[in-house]
């Protein structure tokens, strides 16, 4: 857009000192918002030099962090794929009543504080919980072990497939699939060849968003863990254990980890914007 | 009568509908109604005293206030990004609108300790706040500013397509009738895109007042003075008051469920 050769209409806008204010302000505020914290993320990882930063990140403990957190995301996020696909289709494909109730359930999890996120697993799975008595008769344990970490991490990541997918297929209509259909082709088929290719950048733009999520969440990961380090702790729990410690060097060398996920995240995110624009 | 469900030549649609409607209730709807189940359980009387106690309600102004005033700040600093963003040019400007969104992929407890480094009186800006004696971290100002973090993308995000889609033509019309440009902003910008400010501010706000990892670091969390209501949630758990725990999320809920309306209120408002 910024570089169309296309004649441009010039249109009214504010006088110059009145521009340069407006931008300004925006600028500055971004900068005291965004830029400063992301900087110092960085410059407090490195403030003791590479040797101290690849240290803190080469400890056993925080190895461990990493494996869990990868672990929650590599469950997460294909089980809310998955999902998000099937609500999707059941949604935009079909006409049936109580639609609309149906997407405000889904949202649910969206409107959720991550803490509460957190209680209700603990209120299912804990000692005095629902479920409680049952599972410490068979020595199951779900809270404060993995299981209730990846559950937690696929309830605040529920939404993020679903809530893509569902507008983009609803604009995209049944014609393709009905054609595909009357030439003979099988439900499977048709999915495959004529909707799957129409919603691929809606689901990977949905699946970076879950993941970035999956692996960030603090709030509800919190609850359920128990804090066991080496055990149930992912990367943000991690960081918050070094920093309550005043271990600020090995807390930014982790969060480091996290922002460059974050990073990673928005490049990716404008990419498939643009593509999907395109 | 209408079917339940109209007649389609696409399959699959029990299939689908049975594993959306399983998996929702497994995930979801049964966990979450575990929360009415347990706090139903205590009783009008306890339920009261567990959701009106002096330090919850200290949570509540805390929560609500510093929340309203996250929203605030960012409905004026978020409708001039997203102005900016729109109408004019400038180097970097793709970074910039790129960035906008950071809040959303930056893990909370990431964002929690950066910006309680930056802002704690010895962090690069607490130390020139604290020049004119001003304290951020550790105050109820702390909890502002990580629930203006929070927020940022909110607004911007909701008002920049709005701006985008705006007809200018409307507004050079304003000027051949003699308007300033002042007055073309309140009389024919504003009204057009405050539906959508509404509705990021109100999104904004929503989210603050759940939120906890950003704001548990630069809070401090002393008891009556710079708690949050998620925090209290934790405390009661930590002592294994799960009921009052559970009374409490329910009240928050409720008030998660009256923001959701007033939202999608906003959003029938905005012209299509």
């Amino acid at each position: 857009m910024i570089f169309s050769n296309e004649p441009q209409t010039v249109h009214i806008t504010e006088r110059r000192p009145v521009r340069i204010l407006l931008t300004a302000v925006a600028l500055g505020f971004l900068a005291l918002f965004l830029a400063v914290p992301l900087v110092t993320i960085l410059s407090n990882a490195f403030s003791k030099g590479l040797a101290a930063y690849g240290a803190a990140i080469a400890e056993p403990d925080a190895r461990a962090a990493i494996r869990l957190t990868l672990m929650a995301a590599a469950i997460a996020v294909p089980a809310n794929l998955i999902f998000g696909v099937a609500a999707s289709w059941t949604i935009a494909k079909f006409d049936f009543f109580g639609k609309t109730f149906l997407m405000t359930l889904i949202d649910l999890p969206f409107t959720v504080s991550p803490v509460i996120s957190g209680l209700i697993f603990v209120l299912l799975f804990g000692a005095q919980g629902l479920l409680g008595p049952w599972l410490a008769k068979y020595d199951i344990k779900i809270l404060f072990a993995i299981p209730g970490i990846v559950l937690a991490t696929i309830f605040v990541t529920f939404p993020y497939v679903a809530r893509e997918l569902i507008p983009l297929m609803q604009v995209q209509g049944n014609d393709q699939e009905e054609a595909a259909l009357t030439l003979g082709a099988g439900g499977w088929r048709t999915f495959r060849h004529i909707t799957l290719p129409n919603i691929k950048w809606g689901l990977l733009y949905g699946v970076i968003l879950l993941n970035a999520r999956a692996m960030g969440e603090f709030g509800a990961v919190s609850v359920v863990s128990g804090h066991i380090r080496g055990m149930t702790n992912t990367i943000p729990l991690h960081v918050e254990i070094l920093y309550n410690n005043y271990n600020f060097v090995g807390a930014f060398a982790m969060a480091s980890i996290l922002a460059l996920l974050a990073l990673v995240t928005l490049i990716a995110k404008t990419y498939v914007e643009r593509k999907s624009k395109a | 009568m209408k079917p339940l469900k109209q007649a389609s030549v696409i399959p699959g649609f029990g299939l689908t509908m049975g594993f959306t409607l399983v998996y929702l209730s497994l995930i979801v709807l049964i966990p979450l109604s575990l929360l009415f189940f347990k706090a139903s359980g205590l009783g009008w009387k306890s339920f009261w005293e567990a959701i009106a106690s002096p330090r919850v309600m200290a949570s509540y102004r805390l929560s609500f206030g510093s929340s309203l005033a996250g929203a605030l700040i960012n409905g004026g600093f978020g409708l001039i990004v997203a102005w900016v963003l729109v109408r004019y040019e400038f180097p970097g400007k793709g970074i910039v609108d790129t960035l906008v969104d950071l809040p959303f992929a930056l893990p909370t407890a990431v964002a929690g300790i950066a910006l309680t480094t930056v802002y704690a009186p010895n962090g690069s800006i607490g130390k020139l706040l604290g020049a004119v004696g001003i304290k951020a971290a550790f105050t109820p100002l702390g909890v502002v500013i990580a629930l203006t973090f929070i927020g940022l993308p909110f607004v911007v995000r909701t008002v920049q397509p709005v701006l985008e889609a705006l007809d200018r033509d409307v507004e050079e019309a304003a000027v051949c009738l003699g308007a300033t440009r002042w007055q073309t902003f309140t009389k024919v910008i504003l009204p057009a895109i405050f539906p959508a400010l509404l509705t990021g501010m109100t999104s904004a706000f929503a989210r603050a007042v759940g939120e906890y990892g950003s704001v548990v670091f630069i809070s401090g969390n002393i008891p009556m003075k710079t708690e949050i209501t998620p925090l209290l949630i934790i405390t009661k758990l930590e002592q294994y008051d799960y009921a009052g725990a559970a009374a409490i999320a329910v009240t928050m809920l409720m008030v998660s469920f009256v923001l959701l309306f007033g939202i999608s209120f906003f959003q029938k408002m905005e012209p299509v």
